[in-house]
């Protein structure tokens, strides 16, 4: 793009100074006269009747405020004591039943934590245990034990407007896709394969654990500060949940450390404004790693996938997925249906069947977590497609991109696919890794290989974004942006925007922090579609003000608006920089005075097309995608399983970048967090009870997992509505890592692995079999 | 029990009541304020919490505040001069080896250990270093080369 001089640079964060030198803001810091702590008691069983609550003990105890059970909060007049994002589903605290070992049941408010802790001890609960299910599989048999009753959907959010009431089921969601004849292509198929692919449930582990402090103002206004992704939802979840109207709640949002997902919609909210209503003191919950462990996880997966194939092409593919939800639905609906209709992959295959089903188990709930539920699938269809590739003696790379789609070609939902850089993704992962160099044959006990993965992510459609741009008489300028910084570096990316439309530096922008009482309303910090959204509705609010500042300009020295640029700080005749006026000038000629400010809003709101329930067919179901692709280079070694990852290429299509570093940066740390998942992270539940659930048995990557060479490559297909043609990053290095791997394991040893995390057990066990099955043969 | 303690922390004495079972990242943070120590994982695996102890890093969420008395306490208030950034924290925004940032503190103090124990850590011995502190952004590659460039400038 020609004449930028502050989109495409590279420029540094703007939020570098304040976090490098620990000052930056977290609700952690905020301290309010009085403020009271939360300790929770949790559910010991992972499904029982609550037969019996003693809290007179604890009430007793000096520093105790409040202890709270859920069927008091059931009693408080015009308090839903439900919440959720797709169905009401989720207590503050358990009513009747605990629905999941670690299902909070009991809370205190206590001058300190220490003391709320000690309060905790001496509450008495009785259960009557019931039975439970754990396994998704289970869970979809009509004889299994039901997790809820009644379904009752939560009407929040338009794209989840289809998401239908439901009971005796532990089925919440069922997405559909029907296109073609299936059957028939299975039965006219030269091969058919058909594979089961899993992978567990894990968790975000932002280091910074969910914090959420309320008070009621001198106005008694509810006051809400949060490490939340989405402050909007949290204000609009909070005004149903206690009945009070939406200008009555300040929801705030400072720095967050690390969200990935996990801080999306409503977690600790709820039930602290009922303890801050109640106590009518500031009341502060912060969770304990621990605590974390039971609150929010990744979905597991389970896809069975089937594909057909004749004179060597697919032309049919058949994908059964089953989300475990856990105990709430969270948002385990939206992502059954926003990544169940990707099931099938980018590739021109003319029948496809696809069933999503997200399924309440008893287990702790399952959310959003950097992907939505794609990496998931990606690992099923890339997984086989390699599978495919090899069992039919073709070129992997080749075999992806043939049928990878083109521009302008149908996905599996019937929509259009545009800037859609797949195969660009897939040529440019091929080439970093010499993907065509001949391999040296190899002998002993450690075996290299190389892999290539593939997939695509379509942005949530619809979705809202509205800001407001402040330009003040010195040429500098505020954003109102519910956009939440917590660490992709939102704030400089909206920053180079603003700055590129109004002609001036990054430094001369501020971006206020998420504050409901200013910030226009914002979906969700989430789904890599800030960039485009909240980047859309910068620029055309900041454009609004161009436009005047150019018409003032244009009446004073009589030229054509057109004419005109803005640009370091002046607004001047094309091609003639000393025709002009500074912002200030503008600002005397309009306003006769300095101090004064100009101000805009705009929205972004991009608009999907009806999807028929029943073939999931739309004209537009998503408003872009972000093509993936993954090489990878791993040694293993045979007599131990251990894996060593030496080359990693993270390829993704961002559309433009706006600060290309810092899209390398998200493509690069995507892929190590889905590195970590991919070779070692698991959630791992016994009878439901949670097993590993501290840093201490939980495994994460640390900086010796690296792997030896490690690079992103950004393929930039501009996108015609993007702002300056940008599509967004946080998701995309994180979709291809782990077939990649195992593609690699495969090429390294012929083995393949159909279960995530591939730890050196899985490949020696894999190892074993196959030599079983060698000697067997000989 | 409570007692009476005196912290050396950042250069200044620091004489207040604590209880036995507070932990120096208790007393550094909900005492004095210094916001900079972050707890993530409260068993000591993560690193958020780190502080320099005597020029050591350690995790101030298992040492209990009565033990700390008589040492040295660095928390990263306590780097540089106070008025500009400390040449790692240069490094680290150079880099960009920060995002959300909230393990920051704790890493660029290992990186100041690191480097005053090994001016010229080796790749091998940086990662093992470095490998107590843990970053879910996973800006590793990014910290990797901030500590090359911090050691460029810190090197006499």
């Amino acid at each position: 793009m020609a004449n930028l001089s502050v989109v495409g640079q590279s420029v540094y964060r703007t939020d570098a100074n304040p976090k490098v030198t620990g000052r930056a803001l977290h609700v952690g810091n905020i301290e309010m006269p009085g403020m009271l702590h939360v300790a929770v008691l949790r559910s010991p069983y992972p499904h029982a009747r609550i037969t019996r609550i003693d809290k007179a003990k604890a009430e007793a105890l000096g520093g105790v405020a409040v202890v709270l059970t859920g069927a008091e909060i059931a009693k408080m007049p015009g308090v839903d004591a439900h919440f959720g994002p797709a169905f009401r589903d989720q207590p503050m605290l358990a009513v009747e039943k605990v629905c999941y070992a670690g299902d909070p049941v009991v809370a205190v408010a206590a001058v300190d934590k220490r003391t709320a802790e000690d309060a905790l001890q001496l509450v008495e609960v009785d259960y009557e245990p019931l039975s439970a299910v754990f396994d998704v599989l289970e869970a979809v048999k009509p004889e299994a034990p039901l997790v809820h009753e009644h379904h009752r959907p939560a009407k929040a959010f338009a794209d989840l407007a289809h998401v239908k009431a439901g009971q005796q089921s532990n089925i919440c969601y069922h997405f559909k896709l029907r296109t073609g004849d299936v059957d028939k292509a299975f039965a006219e198929a030269d091969r058919v394969f058909e594979d089961t692919f899993s992978s567990p449930p894990a968790q975000h582990m932002p280091m910074e654990p969910h914090v959420a402090l309320v008070y009621l103002d001198e106005h008694e206004r509810l006051n809400v500060w949060t490490s939340s992704q989405s402050p909007s939802y949290v204000r609009t979840e909070l005004s149903a949940t206690f009945g009070i109207p939406m200008n009555r709640i300040r929801v705030r949002v400072p720095y967050i450390g690390g969200g990935y997902g996990a801080k999306l919609y409503a977690k600790l909210e709820p039930l602290v404004t009922a303890l801050a209503l109640i106590t009518r003191k500031p009341v502060r919950y912060a969770l304990t790693r621990e605590e974390e462990f039971l609150t929010i996880t990744k979905h597991k997966v389970v896809s069975r996938i089937k594909t057909a194939i004749k004179n060597g092409t697919i032309t049919a593919r058949k994908c059964e997925v089953y989300w475990d939800t856990g105990a709430y639905a969270e948002i385990g609906p939206r992502i059954g249906h926003k990544s169940g209709y990707t099931s099938a992959g980018p590739y021109r295959i003319p029948n496809v069947w696809i069933d999503s089903y997200c399924v309440y188990t008893h287990r702790v709930p399952a959310g959003a977590f950097r992907g939505f539920g794609v990496p998931q699938v990606i690992w099923a269809y890339d997984s086989q497609t390699d599978i495919i590739a090899r069992a039919l003696g073709a070129d992997p790379v080749e075999f992806r991109l043939r049928p990878a789609l083109d521009e302008g070609e149908r996905f599996a939902t019937g929509t259009i696919v545009r800037s859609f850089g797949v195969k660009e993704a897939i040529r440019r992962a091929a080439q970093a890794i010499e993907w065509s160099k001949p391999r040296a044959r190899q002998t002993g006990t450690k075996r290299r290989g190389k892999g290539i993965a593939a997939g695509v992510k379509a942005v949530l459609t619809p979705s809202i974004s509205g800001a407001i741009v402040i330009l003040n008489a010195d040429g500098t300028a505020n954003v109102l942006s519910s956009t939440v910084e917590m660490g992709q570096g939102s704030e400089t990316t909206l920053g180079q925007i603003v700055a590129e439309e109004l002609g001036l530096t990054v430094d001369r922008i501020h971006i206020v922090q998420p504050d409901t009482d200013v910030t226009p309303y914002d979906t969700i910090t989430a789904g890599s579609r800030s960039t485009y959204h909240m980047g859309n509705a910068v620029r055309m609010a900041a454009g609004k003000i161009k436009t005047e500042l150019c018409e003032i300009v244009a009446a004073k020295l009589e030229v054509a608006p057109d004419d005109l640029i803005a640009r370091g700080g002046r607004v001047y005749v094309r091609g003639m920089e000393e025709r002009g006026m500074t912002i200030g000038e503008i600002f005397l000629a309009k306003f006769g005075s300095l101090g004064t400010t100009l101000a805009a809003e705009a929205v972004c709101q991009p608009t999907a097309s009806h999807m028929d329930p029943e073939t999931g067919q739309s004209e537009k179901c998503t408003e872009y995608w972000f093509p993936s692709a993954t090489a990878a280079e791993v040694e293993v070694d045979t007599e131990t399983g251990q894996l060593k990852v030496l080359q990693l290429i993270s390829v993704g299509d961002t559309g433009t970048a706006i600060n290309p570093r810092h899209c390398e940066q998200q493509l690069l740390g995507a892929a190590v967090m889905h590195l970590g998942l991919t070779l070692f992270e698991e959630m791992v539940f016994d009878e439901g009870q949670m097993v590993n659930g501290s840093l201490l048995d939980y495994q994460i990557a640390t900086i010796k997992d690296i792997p030896q060479a490690f690079r992103p490559i950004v393929v930039e297909v501009a996108h015609e509505d993007g702002p300056f043609g940008a599509k967004g990053v946080g998701e995309t290095g994180a979709l291809t890592v782990a077939p990649a791997i195992a593609n690699a394991i495969e090429d390294a040893v012929g083995v393949r692995i159909r279960d995530l995390p591939i730890t050196p057990e899985r490949i020696l066990r894999a190892l074993a079999e196959k030599s079983a099955t060698v000697t067997l043969k000989d | 029990m409570k007692r009476e303690i005196t912290l050396r922390v950042n250069n200044k004495n620091e004489t207040l009541a604590v209880d036995d079972a507070d932990s120096l990242l208790e007393v550094l943070r909900d005492r004095l304020k210094l916001w900079s120590v972050r707890e993530s994982c409260g068993v000591g695996a993560c690193g958020s919490c780190t502080v320099l102890l005597d020029g050591r890093p350690v995790s101030s969420c298992l040492l209990l505040a009565v033990r700390s008395t008589g040492r040295e306490i660095t928390t990263l208030e306590g780097l540089g001069d106070g008025q500009s950034l400390h040449p790692i924290q240069q490094a680290f925004v150079n880099e960009r080896a920060l995002q959300c940032a909230y393990c920051t503190p704790g890493f660029v103090l290992s990186v100041k250990a690191l480097l005053d124990e090994l001016p010229h850590p080796s790749e091998e011995e940086a990662k093992e270093y470095l490998s107590g502190n843990l970053c879910r952004c996973a800006g590793y590659a990014e910290i990797l080369r901030a500590v090359r460039s911090a050691q460029e400038k810190t090197a006499r």
